[in-house]
């Protein structure tokens, strides 16, 4: 087996395990039509749900009312590979933003990311998140679709270790290792997927 | 957290968790959770290896605090964060105040802090007119209940999603269904708008990573990004202990920490924030950063040759996922701010002795939290350690000197046995237990019968059954520690019947007297040094080739706890050394040494449980060689569940504590009951006391006996 489809397979393998959803992509076109994709069948199938309908205090509930419609964020996304992604989503009414996550703060349907790196052992990404866009996209978002360069992938943590420490050698940076989606056990030990951040994780390794 | 002002009120709050039906089964079932998913985390990696680098990491990190300080700051500094240094929790809290009040903040948001619990930050911050919110979901409950945690990372393990419901309606007043998924869904709205509202974030630090100034985070909720993204101050408060020489020796931590915690490979999200980073909502752009160390006796510590170990922990709390007594009684009980073994030790450094002084008696010392400790930390030891200090603090208490003196002098300790033999009759009624106790000693002591004294003694009777040996292959020490000199004697004379057959050559050095593991319990350490003398000057260990005791706790004392006690004495060290060194436990003798055969035994196939004594599964890693041996001998094995989990003895702690000490037995009793086996093994004659006790007075027919009675009973 190769060393590339090794570690793809322990990735998948790992990430699964924290209910992440790993595809794979051909081309970053084909994960851009995944994202809009997603988006469009999202309230049809009704699965999140990301407490909006529950019983709230007044003030939390407000919050609540200020969603627009169907949104996509993707901070950070070079300008062509944008342009397609909003076209895409246009063309099924559906909101493409790159920036004004502080004007959405009640929560946004979907974040699109690319990771800069991963480690395999854990299913793990790493995501240089120096954009307070990118950083709310990612953690204000219903899902978080996160497409990893294959190229990119590595082991274990110890082999992002050099990339890591670049990225933070530089003046102010903020990197982050992003595991599956939110979650906690706090009640009772009962695991419960998303209680700030994304509900879902989907990962699309692409073959760079 | 300790609010008992002394002994009885600190029973009392102990008999109520006793009571509490849901803590019981929450903590039963996180138990043995945990021990599966801790176990399968780690699978196929070197743990122990892992271990001792990270201990390695963090002992060289601690030797070098003031550089690593210093280059933090520098880097932290050029990339715009400004730095403080707190001496204390008054001074942190002071700072953060300080910080608050310039920035004009009036709501605040926290990510879990550990450190922020214990300078009681919440606290300072809403008495100077602030609000606080607590986003982890599990602080943020027990904020609203005005309580402490629990546990390090999970800190509403004690609450059921009964009273989260009614907590969450109280806070939403709307009525909330009795549904995880939802309370928690309810948490995310509720806490959203606590973070759009909020302008400053507080944040604690897994580590502060010296050669970039990075401060790191482990969250799973994602509550850490969001605390430090959005409000356009973030105060990082870190204890100078989270100091990291590199990314690498924090990457090792990262490795144990979720895995350790809870059986997690990794936490969902880790961040790695160097410098104030891009913030939308501050005037320029930029966030306001600032990095509070706090040092609150931690500078002190990593100068103490003993304890500076113990600013190793990375506060997965896995001493008290392991811890049995835990498991009883919850985190309220067993820890101040901070929880399980390491908060024994840590609230009298960090809080101070009144809230220790309860606290550090309530160890059993099982060794179970030392077992899984991801820095290695000898938390057994350090507890006891404490427990000295605080009693040359505090003075001695009257039963716990007095069991010293006696002990010091071997005579003295053996004349006092010898008239308490010739007097019990009218307490034994003639049966091998103590039936008709005076009341100041049976209190609580319902739960086992407690046995009698021995006719005579094993010494007493040694010098009619030495076995003669022209040819000896080896000379073997018998050490029989008390409870086998004077209430089992029949048990070491099983062994010297073995030892007979294989012609080795038995000595039992007639000075010898108890291990002075029951003294360094109570901490009293200066007999606890003296007996260990008065053994190592009893036994010559080059009269032997082997000193063997049939006593789990005996054995681990005299192997680890004597070169430890008697280190400091330069007359000393050398011979305790080579004592320690031909220690060796009967099990491990016989199986490794001996390496009896299935041959030599007459086979019955008698259905058999085990139940593993603390000191040799853990003390001494012991787990091989009495199941093999119970195999040889031809009994039919048969397992029980958690073997190795204390049977509830601890020696003097089952006379100070009866009540934990007779749950832990009722469990135990209850795995070895279900086994349906007729003979329940063990290898230490504290163990067989509190099992037969225990069988005795529910009365079961079970038999219990030492592996080596059983090993002698069936020698063809």
């Amino acid at each position: 087996m190769s060393e590339e489809k090794r570690l793809v397979e322990l990735f998948t393998e790992k990430a699964g395990l924290t209910s992440a959803i790993v595809s794979r992509v051909k081309t970053l076109d084909e994960a851009l039509a995944y994202t809009v994709d997603v988006c469009e069948k999202k309230d049809a199938c009704q699965i999140l749900m990301s407490g909006c309908e529950s019983e709230l205090s007044e003030p939390a509930g407000k919050l609540c009312d200020e969603k627009p419609g169907k949104v996509v964020v993707a901070p950070e996304l070079e300008a062509g590979a944008f342009a397609k992604l909003k076209a895409l989503c246009e063309a099924k009414g559906i909101h493409c933003l790159a920036e004004g996550m502080r004007r959405h703060l009640g929560g946004v349907d979907i974040g699109f990311t690319i990771a800069q790196g991963g480690f395999a052992e854990t299913g793990s990404l790493l995501i240089d998140s120096d954009s307070e866009e990118l950083r709310l996209a990612t953690m204000l978002c219903e899902v978080h679709v996160c497409v990893l360069p294959i190229s990119t992938l590595r082991e274990k943590s110890f082999d992002v270790e050099d990339q890591l420490r670049q990225l933070s050698s530089d003046g102010p940076s903020y990197v982050a290792f992003v595991t599956g989606a939110s979650r906690t056990a706090d009640i009772e030990r009962v695991l419960a997927i998303g209680v700030h951040g994304p509900l879902e994780m989907h990962i699309l390794l692409l073959e760079d | 957290m300790q609010n008992a002002h002394n002994m009885k009120e600190y029973k009392g709050e102990l008999t109520g968790a006793l009571n509490n039906d849901f803590l019981r089964e929450a903590m039963d079932k996180f138990a043995v959770a945990y021990r599966t998913a801790r176990s399968n985390a780690f699978s196929g990696m070197d743990v122990d290896g892992l271990i001792g680098e990270i201990a390695k990491g963090k002992d060289e990190a601690m030797a070098h605090l003031e550089e690593l300080l210093a280059q933090f700051t520098q880097k932290a500094e050029a990339a715009g964060v400004v730095v403080h240094v707190a001496k204390d929790a008054a001074e942190a809290n002071d700072i953060i105040g300080r910080i608050a009040q310039k920035a004009n903040v009036k709501r605040i948001i926290k990510s879990k802090s550990m450190t922020a619990e214990e300078i009681h930050l919440n606290t300072h911050l809403e008495a100077l007119g602030m609000e606080v919110t607590e986003t982890d979901l599990g602080e943020w409950i027990i904020q609203l209940r005005h309580e402490g945690p629990t546990h390090m990372v999970m800190p509403a393990i004690h609450l059921s999603r009964y009273q989260v419901a009614d907590l969450f309606t109280d806070v939403t007043g709307a009525k909330q269904e009795v549904d995880i998924p939802k309370l928690v869904k309810v948490a995310r709205r509720e806490l959203r708008r606590k973070f759009v509202e909020a302008d400053m974030g507080i944040s604690g630090g897994n580590f502060a990573i010296a050669e970039t100034g990075t401060v790191a985070v482990c969250t799973n909720e994602g509550n850490a990004r969001l605390v430090t993204t959005l409000p356009r101050v973030h105060v990082a408060l870190v204890g100078l202990d989270k100091l990291t020489t590199s990314f690498n020796d924090a990457l090792k931590v990262l490795r144990a920490l979720p895995k350790n915690a809870t059986g997690q490979a990794i936490t969902s999200y880790v961040s790695w924030m160097t410098g104030p980073t891009e913030c939308l909502a501050s005037a320029n752009g930029k966030k306001e950063m600032h990095v509070v160390f706090l040092d609150n006796g931690r500078r002190k510590l990593a100068r103490d040759p003993l304890f500076s170990q113990v600013l190793r922990c990375i506060r997965c709390g896995a001493c008290a996922n392991v811890c049995p007594v835990y498991r009883l009684v919850g985190g309220h009980q067993l820890g101040h701010v901070y929880i399980g073994a390491i908060g024994l030790i840590l609230t009298y450094f960090y809080h101070g002795t009144e809230k220790a002084k309860n606290l550090v008696q309530n160890c059993i010392n099982c060794g179970a939290c030392k077992a899984v400790c991801a820095g290695g930390i000898d938390l057994p030891r350090l507890i006891k350690e404490v427990h000295a200090r605080i009693q040359d603090e505090e003075g001695h208490p009257l039963q716990s000197s007095l069991l010293a003196k006696v002990l010091k002098s071997r005579k003295l300790f053996h004349t006092l046995l010898r008239t308490a033999k010739s007097v019990q009759k009218p307490i034994t009624g003639g049966t091998p237990y103590l039936r008709h106790l005076p009341m100041i000693f049976a209190r609580g002591q319902e739960f086992r019968a407690l046995p009698a004294i021995a006719e005579t003694p094993f010494r007493d009777r040694f010098a009619s059954i030495k076995p003669k040996v022209t040819n000896p292959k080896l000379r073997v020490a018998l050490f029989s520690g008390c409870v086998q000199d004077f209430v089992y004697p029949e048990q070491s004379e099983a062994a010297v019947k073995i030892l007979g057959r294989h012609d080795i050559d038995v000595s039992f050095p007639m000075d010898q007297s108890c291990c002075g593991l029951p003294v360094q319990m109570m901490g009293e350490r200066e007999a606890s040094r003296s007996v260990a003398e008065q053994n190592v000057n009893a036994i010559d260990p080059d009269s032997c080739d082997y000193i063997l005791t049939l006593c789990a706790s005996c054995a681990s004392h005299l192997k680890h706890g004597y070169p430890e006690i008697l280190a400091g004495d330069p007359a000393m060290s050398a011979k305790v050394r080579k004592f320690a060194d031909k220690v060796i436990d009967f099990s491990s003798f016989v199986h490794d040494v001996l390496k009896v055969t299935p041959d030599e035994f007459a086979a019955d196939g008698r259905k058999t449980t085990y139940h593993a004594p603390c000191h040799l599964c853990r003390g001494l890693g012991v787990t091989k060689a009495p199941r093999e041996l119970m195999t040889t001998c031809g009994l039919n094995y048969v397992p029980a569940e958690e073997e190795d989990v204390c049977c509830g003895f601890g020696g003097t702690y089952s006379m100070k504590f009866p009540e934990l000490s007779a749950e832990l037995l009722k469990k135990k009793l209850a795995n070895v009951e279900k086994t349906g086996a007729e003979l329940l093994l063990t290898d230490c004659p504290g163990c067989i006391m509190q099992l037969r006790g225990g069988l005795e007075a529910k009365g079961s027919a079970m038999r219990v006996a030492h592996v080596a009675e059983a090993l002698a009973e069936r020698l063809k």
